[in-house]
């Protein structure tokens, strides 16, 4: 069998064709050039020549990229320097890691370390499932046109700015809102709910909730369109209730996209709301909301202290980036698909 | 057959065309509660809005007479608008917002469009790697500090080009609009190459041509992004004459900045929970104006995204 293997002429490389006249072979020999330029790289000058439009047309966005992407993520090197704007990050001097040692010995970091945490634990248990519920309360609406009439006035928040949101929110919560007065008039006395220190991570997260929970359901929607109706009908068939039916067919259906957002909002943990926070900070104090994100802004740009706010923005940075990377490894380990495969 | 039949007699109501025949019909209570649920959902949207535009259009005497708002004014006056937007403040940071946005969106389409269709031609030399240098922005963000540096470093602070160059481009729009050049025909590309077109001319004779719909949803998201934003001006603006709109927002809505009848040009103030109002609803109005056409095109935008991203 080996034998015969090896005599008979292999089918992939056959022998140049037996040539008659000039031309046939220069045909063949140019077929044959035309095959092999399939495998191997025509060299570098005539690729880029003949790619030379398209690259031409990815030179602007590229250079965004670089410029305001790269080469700040490489600025970040000034949280190593004692940075003095009038020298530049050229000529300030290096200090290692005194801007860190700095960092963790300010107690209003500390504070802010807390907040974030805190803040994003409560999200975590309150933001997170809200486009879930809401998902599959769309999901349970039978009439596609009360849905799809539901849907488009729970997506509307998410194109208001944050300014606009806040606004309508002190409109309606402040000292003088009207929810406010009505429970004043009735007994209940709330006082001004926009300043109040003690419940501000709740103020945030409905704040979160009423923006953005609509536009959140998208994604479980269409995941939740893409589960194969024959497995409800049959698990019907077979005596599961409505409830049921979410627990056995509808949640196990979503899971790959729950844990998939769970790890992005993981990732993200010490990043909460900034825009949003930013813009209550004066209104309840630094003390309660007083987030990594507004410390970073306000000490660095604020107060001038450059290199100290970059070393924690660059912590937050690697923190976050560590906290994707192993939780998607940990959804990996569970059988999971995770952000990226492999 | 027999549940059919028993459930019929027990009820009357009839069946909605769309239920599936294996789904039980729900119970009255659970009909009642969901409706509610709907109501109360439409509700705490629709409030907001129409507190504030019902406040902005009331007379000041309706308005101390019902302790600050007014839901539904008895006799809606356009004061407010014509106050705020007869010179002045809001006047200039209305039309900052709308150049702003005409020009970032315009900027950024074009920027998108091309580096998107750059990177959708499968085997372009070099097209790996840089594919990855717009993936990368996802991993990682630079912080606001470095970013503040480099846009003082080339001079552009206190600029109109600080509140567009900044966030000229945004990744998960190139990837969406990649993904869609992406699934335009190859048979299109090759009968045009044999017709001797260059790229540039497919882009524009047939990709475009074809795209009209996700350029329409990018350049949105850009637009709205433009339109909102606040930060870039906080960050980079102090010349109050470069302000946008929702940065004067923020002063009077927020930070409690009283209106000034010079500021604004004129004698005789309306109420001034009207004028903010006023200022909010021109905030909000041409985000509502075209969002209820174009919802199903966001939707399919963030779907796409979502998925090859």
């Amino acid at each position: 069998m080996s034998t015969a293997a090896s005599t008979s002429p292999s089918p992939v490389v056959p022998h140049p064709p037996p040539a008659d006249d000039g031309r046939a072979k220069a045909d063949a020999s140019r077929r044959k050039r035309k095959r092999r330029a399939k495998v191997t790289k025509r060299p570098l000058r005539e690729r880029l020549r003949r790619d030379r439009t398209l690259l031409l047309l990815c030179v602007p966005g590229i250079l965004y990229f670089v410029v305001f992407f790269y080469v700040p993520l490489a600025g970040n090197v000034i949280a190593f320097q004692d940075y003095q704007p009038y020298l530049g990050f050229k000529e300030s001097p290096m200090v290692g890691w005194t801007n860190f040692q700095a960092l963790v010995q300010e107690p209003e970091f500390w504070t802010a370390v807390k907040n974030t945490l805190e803040i994003s634990a409560v999200q975590l248990l309150l933001y997170f499932p809200a486009p879930i519920a809401l998902a599959l309360f769309l999901n349970s609406l039978i009439s596609s046109r009360s849905r799809r009439f539901l849907q488009t006035v729970v997506y509307l928040p998410h194109f208001l700015s944050w300014v606009v949101v806040v606004g309508m929110f002190q409109q309606i919560f402040g000292g003088a809102g009207t929810v406010t007065s009505y429970l004043n008039e009735h007994g209940v006395s709330v006082g001004n709910l926009m300043n109040n220190p003690d419940t501000f991570f709740l103020l945030i997260t409905s704040q979160a909730i009423w923006k953005d929970a609509g536009w959140g359901a998208i994604i479980f929607l269409a995941a939740m369109a893409s589960i194969d109706n024959s497995l409800y009908e049959s698990s019907a068939i077979d005596g599961a209730n409505w409830w049921r039916r979410i627990w056995h067919v509808t949640l196990p259906g979503i899971r790959p996209v729950i844990i998939m957002l769970l790890i992005l909002r993981l990732g993200d943990i010490l990043s909460v709301g900034f825009e949003q926070i930013l813009l209550q900070r004066d209104n309840v104090g630094a003390e309660a909301s007083e987030v990594l994100d507004t410390y970073v802004y306000f000490h660095g740009v604020v107060d001038g202290d450059w290199g100290m706010s970059t070393a924690a923005g660059l912590m937050k940075g690697v923190i976050g980036f560590a906290l994707i990377y192993l939780a998607n490894k940990a959804a990996h380990r569970l059988g999971e698909q995770g952000v990226y495969r492999r | 057959m027999t549940t059919d039949s028993f459930r019929a007699t027990l009820r009357h109501r009839r069946r909605h065309p769309e239920r599936p025949a294996w789904m039980e019909q729900p119970g009255t209570p659970t009909q009642v509660l969901k409706t509610l649920v709907v109501i109360g959902m439409v509700v705490a949207v629709a409030y907001p809005f129409l507190l504030c535009l019902g406040t902005s259009l009331a007379t000041k005497d309706e308005l101390a007479a019902n302790g600050g708002y007014v839901l539904f004014p008895s006799e809606p006056t356009l004061e407010a608008y014509r106050v705020v937007l007869d010179g002045g403040v809001v006047t200039r940071a209305a039309m900052v917002s709308v150049g702003v946005t005409l020009i970032g969106t315009a900027l950024s389409l074009l920027c998108t469009i091309s580096l998107a269709y750059g990177l959708s031609r499968p085997g372009t030399t070099a097209g790996k790697p840089l594919l990855l240098i717009v993936l990368g922005t996802f991993l990682f963000t630079p912080g606001v500090i470095p970013n503040y540096l480099v846009v003082q470093e080339l001079g552009l602070l206190d600029s109109y080009g600080a509140l567009i160059v900044p966030t000229l481009l945004n990744a998960f729009n190139i990837v969406v609009m990649r993904a869609f050049f992406q699934g335009i025909p190859d048979e299109l590309h090759e009968a045009a190459k044999l017709d001797g077109a260059g790229e540039f001319r497919i882009l524009c004779t047939i990709v475009l041509p074809l795209s009209k719909a996700v350029i329409a949803v990018v350049g949105l998201f850009y637009a709205v992004t433009y339109w909102n934003s606040f930060f870039n001006a906080m960050l980079y603006i102090n010349d109050g004459e470069k302000l946008p709109l929702q940065m004067v927002l923020r002063s009077y809505v927020l930070q409690g900045d009283t209106f000034n009848a010079k500021a604004l040009g004129v004698a005789v103030l309306p109420s001034s929970t009207s004028l903010s109002m006023a200022v909010l609803i021109l905030a909000v109005a041409p985000i509502v104006a075209v969002y209820p056409f174009l919802q199903k095109y966001f939707v399919k935008g963030v779907l796409t995204g979502a998925i090859k991203g």
